[in-house]
């Protein structure tokens, strides 16, 4: 049995459906990113476990017991928010010091579990300081220290560091993923920030519309991308949509030649298809040689390889080659061609 | 004249030419008369100085009056914030229809201007003795309220009257304040264990309380500088001290000019220290809000 | 929650109606005059009434007059210190909201020392003087909206890049002025404007104590001397209260539509 179970969540508002049948679970420990544009309905799931909206349908169950009958304030549940939320006429050490409060714990119990926060943060010189002498940085390490105090169950971060500058971003984000470690607190985390996700997370859940598109770990979502959204979504992709062929090994005829696919590829001759392609797997080929055809149109210089956009018929391909692939005599115009080692092209489901 | 001046005196000068106009009107129409009046509370008819003329407030009829003012400024600031911010609250955070919103907001900024002569009128029409409600309240209810010891020309009536300005000031100046009370907060305060009333008690009436306070000094400075709702209203029944000022500077009936100098100051210095404990209070209250 | 939405609307309901009562009471009221029956009899009284006539003449020329003197002081001091004085900007703030502190009825007790006929500038010695000292002092008091209003439309259209547009154009300031910046202003002028008439119109202690023939004393005077008029006085004064405010209202939903 999972930690946290989520099942065929839903939720509208007004007529417009913003979470539909959504499934997932949580194991114990597990630090989970819901990854999406905005409007995917990621931030209404995250809501839904806080106990600040209400399903419409569906169930949501920690160690096997429904929340939906409880409280956000009786549900365990630590929450960071974007813009902080840190109670402006309180110090530091009153607002780590609120949920410890509210539960009624002895004064000096309260006194050294802030202090253990706040050391856990870095902040313990900050204690007496108020919110609006902090910078963005410091205020959502004290937002953090504030959820984590009262040893919540589960804890939620509501796009947590997208208000703040990027170097502070990326120092913040393993500081997050160290103190969840350090605490196993199962963690549920809402970005749009595909790098964020990849980064931090065990597991990443992909959204779209309501939906979860795809779920699974870091180097699944990146490598192996199951549907043409979350293709487009995670990198830069080539999406290449051709004809099944099976003429000397499976091939994809599509605009500007053909693709050499492995095996079977898991479809039958003449299925119409979508395949992704990274743009550092096209390489470029002797022109009289097989593999797509087009022509240079833009060539961009861009420090570690050379990006290339080529037109292919009524596609542009990505190509990301190194200097020493590239011909001396190529420049906008060349007529090109481009190959791709088959097991490197990805089968999209839609 | 321009070539004799140095290139940045004449600019410098061109520049103060633009603001002139405007400092010179506040000269001669604000400042002066002002401090006029300041000065003549410290000054005796032959120009010396002295602080007689404040001492002598503390006499009979200015002191009831002075004493009678600040009640009413007191009691219709006081009412005037709970009731505007039970209103604001109502119509902000209550869950009704948001063109509700609206609504208020603009009758309160119609309403916050009424203080004058036509509220008098529009309070006797409705419960002096003939008005509407006291009429319907005898023929309907069986109410005599002027024989329970209500009259619109006394402190219970001239509150009501006032509050009709006060309520929709308040209105408009906390409005602002409890749109600033972020969602977010309150999420927080929840998922921390807090309940509804723990969350007012500890967050957000602290955060309010400078701009409650603030209000409530505003509306007090509101208070006790309005003269003709009151004059209307109760002709000199009840003698507030911008009335007794009224009266000396129409007739000098105190019948020693710098004796009115001196009501004046004292009026200047309760408005004027009220206002200043707003803006201060304010500026805290925005600093948290950043 | 539930509970939280009966309170509100509880509140709401005591506020509407503590707040028309007074309203329906004077119209009725006002309609009283004739025993037994409503009529307009109290309004024919009063429209008939050459001092109503002469009184509010005065006092709809004299605010005409206190907004044209405001808008000569205000809109160039605020577009000049926008433009070229920001540092000016906190003082020429604090100047406009002092008359909010001082209550006018000390403001007009300094005019009648100050500009008495023994003073250097007697204006109280004649009855063009006062009114001027009348037009002044009301000028005064709407300092703090007129000042308001004429920023708000300065900051809504960053003066300082369009001043700067029309001058590399080759425009001088006369043309600045009148062609770029007023006619973008004109709708907060006009806002400023009309709540400085409503909030002349019927003022009492300026003009009682300058002895001026306006509304205001004369709706007083009225008020001790007659049952059913003051109340159809406080209906048209509320009237014009309302049209002001009305008026105001639609400019402000103008410009949002010209912002598009």
């Amino acid at each position: 049995m999972a930690f946290i179970d989520l099942t065929s969540l839903g939720k509208s508002f007004g007529p417009t459906p913003v979470v539909r049948d959504f499934d997932l679970a949580l194991h114990q420990g597990e630090f989970v990113s819901l990854l999406g544009p905005s409007g995917c309905g990621k931030t209404t799931v995250l809501r839904m476990v806080a106990g600040f909206e209400t399903p419409d349908s569906g169930d949501i169950r920690i160690e096997g017991q429904s929340l939906l009958r409880q409280r956000a304030s009786q549900r365990q549940i630590g929450m960071v928010f974007q813009s902080y939320a840190l109670f402006p006429n309180m110090t530091v050490a009153d607002n780590v010091a609120f949920g410890l409060r509210v539960a009624k714990l002895a004064p000096a119990q309260i006194d050294k579990r802030v202090d253990e926060m706040l050391d856990m943060v870095g902040l313990a010189a900050m204690k007496g300081r108020y919110p609006y002498q902090l910078s963005g940085g410091q205020q959502q390490r004290v937002a953090l220290a504030r959820a984590i105090a009262p040893r919540p169950r589960v804890l939620l971060l509501d796009e947590p560091l997208s208000a703040l500058d990027a170097k502070i971003r990326v120092a913040l984000r393993t500081e997050i993923r160290t103190i969840q470690r350090q605490l196993g607190i199962t963690t549920l985390f809402v970005t749009h920030d595909q790098e964020e996700a990849l980064s931090m997370s065990d597991r990443i859940v992909i959204m779209n519309a309501g939906r979860a598109e795809q779920i699974g770990t870091p180097e699944e979502i990146y490598n192996r991308p199951t549907t043409r959204f979350v293709a487009g979504f995670i990198g830069t992709l080539n999406v290449i949509e051709g004809q099944l062929g099976t003429e000397g090994g499976t091939v994809l005829t599509c605009a500007g030649g053909r693709l050499a696919l492995p095996g079977t590829f898991g479809a039958s001759p003449g299925e119409t298809l979508s395949v992704a392609v990274r743009p550092q797997s096209l390489r470029p080929a002797p022109i009289d040689g097989d593999g797509l055809r087009g022509t240079v149109r833009h060539v961009e210089f861009l420090g570690a390889f050379t990006r290339l956009h080529v037109s292919c018929g009524p596609n542009t391909l990505l190509v990301d080659c190194f200097a020493r692939d590239l011909a001396a005599n190529l420049s906008v115009g060349s007529q090109i061609a481009l190959t791709v080692p088959p097991d490197e092209v990805l089968r999209l489901s839609a | 004249m321009s070539s004799l001046l140095p290139h940045r005196l004449e600019r410098s000068l061109s520049l103060w030419l633009g603001v002139l106009p405007f400092f010179v009107f506040a000269l001669v129409f604000l400042v002066l008369p002002t401090l006029h009046v300041v000065i003549g509370a410290f000054t005796r008819p032959d120009g010396s100085l002295t602080l007689a003329n404040l001492s002598d407030l503390m006499s009979g009829t200015i002191l009831s009056a002075l004493w009678l003012s600040l009640r009413i400024s007191l009691w219709t600031a006081c009412l005037g914030t709970i009731g505007g911010l039970l209103v604001a609250g109502a119509v902000i955070r209550g869950g009704l229809p948001p063109a509700l919103r609206d609504a208020v907001m603009t009758f309160s900024g119609v309403a916050s201007n009424f203080a004058g002569v036509p509220l008098a009128f529009a309070f006797i029409a409705t419960l002096g003795r003939l008005g509407l409600v006291t009429v319907l309240a005898r023929d309907w209810f069986g109410i005599n309220l002027y024989a329970t010891g209500f009259n619109l020309t006394s402190f219970s009536g001239l509150t009501m009257a006032y509050l009709y300005f006060q309520i929709p000031l308040m209105v408009l100046i906390i409005t602002p304040a409890i749109d600033g009370l972020r969602g977010e907060w309150r999420e927080t305060a929840e998922s921390l264990g807090a309940s509804g009333v723990q969350y007012w008690r500890m967050v957000a009436l602290p955060v309010l309380w400078p701009s409650l306070l603030g209000a409530f000094a505003l509306l007090f400075a509101n208070a006790f500088g309005a003269v003709a709702t009151a004059m209307a209203l109760t002709g000199s029944a009840l003698s507030i001290l911008p009335i007794i000022l009224f009266a000396q500077i129409r007739g000098d009936v105190l019948q020693d000019p710098h004796l009115g100098y001196a009501i004046a100051f004292a009026m200047i210095a309760l408005t004027g220290g009220a206002n200043v404990i707003y803006i201060w209070l304010r500026l805290r209250a925005e600093r948290w809000q950043k | 929650m539930n509970l939280k939405r009966i309170g509100s609307w509880a509140i709401f309901i005591l506020a509407v109606i503590y707040f028309l009562l007074p309203l329906v009471g004077t119209l009725e009221f006002s309609l009283r005059a004739r025993r037994g029956v409503y009529s307009l009899d109290a309004y024919r009284n009063v429209l008939d009434d050459p001092q109503f006539q002469q009184t509010l003449a005065y006092s709809v020329i004299l605010s005409i007059a206190t907004v044209i003197l405001g808008v000569l002081i205000v809109a160039p001091t605020a577009f000049w210190v926008r433009l070229k004085m920001p540092r000016l900007r906190p003082v020429v703030e604090f100047i406009t909201l002092l008359p909010l502190v001082i209550p006018p009825i000390i403001i007009v007790f300094g005019y009648i020392r100050l500009f008495n006929t023994s003073s250097i500038l007697p204006l109280t010695g004649s009855a063009r003087g006062t009114d001027f000292l009348l037009a002044a002092g009301y000028a005064t008091l709407s300092l703090p909206y007129m000042y308001r209003a004429v920023d708000t439309g300065l900051r809504a259209i960053e003066v300082q890049t369009l001043t700067e547009a029309a001058q590399s154009l080759g425009a001088g300031w006369a043309t600045v002025l009148a062609r770029v910046i007023l006619p973008n202003i004109a709708v907060a002028i006009l806002s400023g404007a009309f709540l400085t008439f409503a909030i002349v119109i019927g003022e009492y202690v300026i003009a009682a104590l300058l002895n001026r023939p306006a509304f205001g004393p004369y709706m007083v005077w009225m008020g001790s001397n007659r049952a059913y008029e003051p109340a159809a006085l406080a209906v048209i004064a509320f009237g014009m209260t309302w049209a002001s405010m009305g008026v105001i209202q639609l400019l402000a939903r103008r410009t949002r539509f010209t912002k598009g």
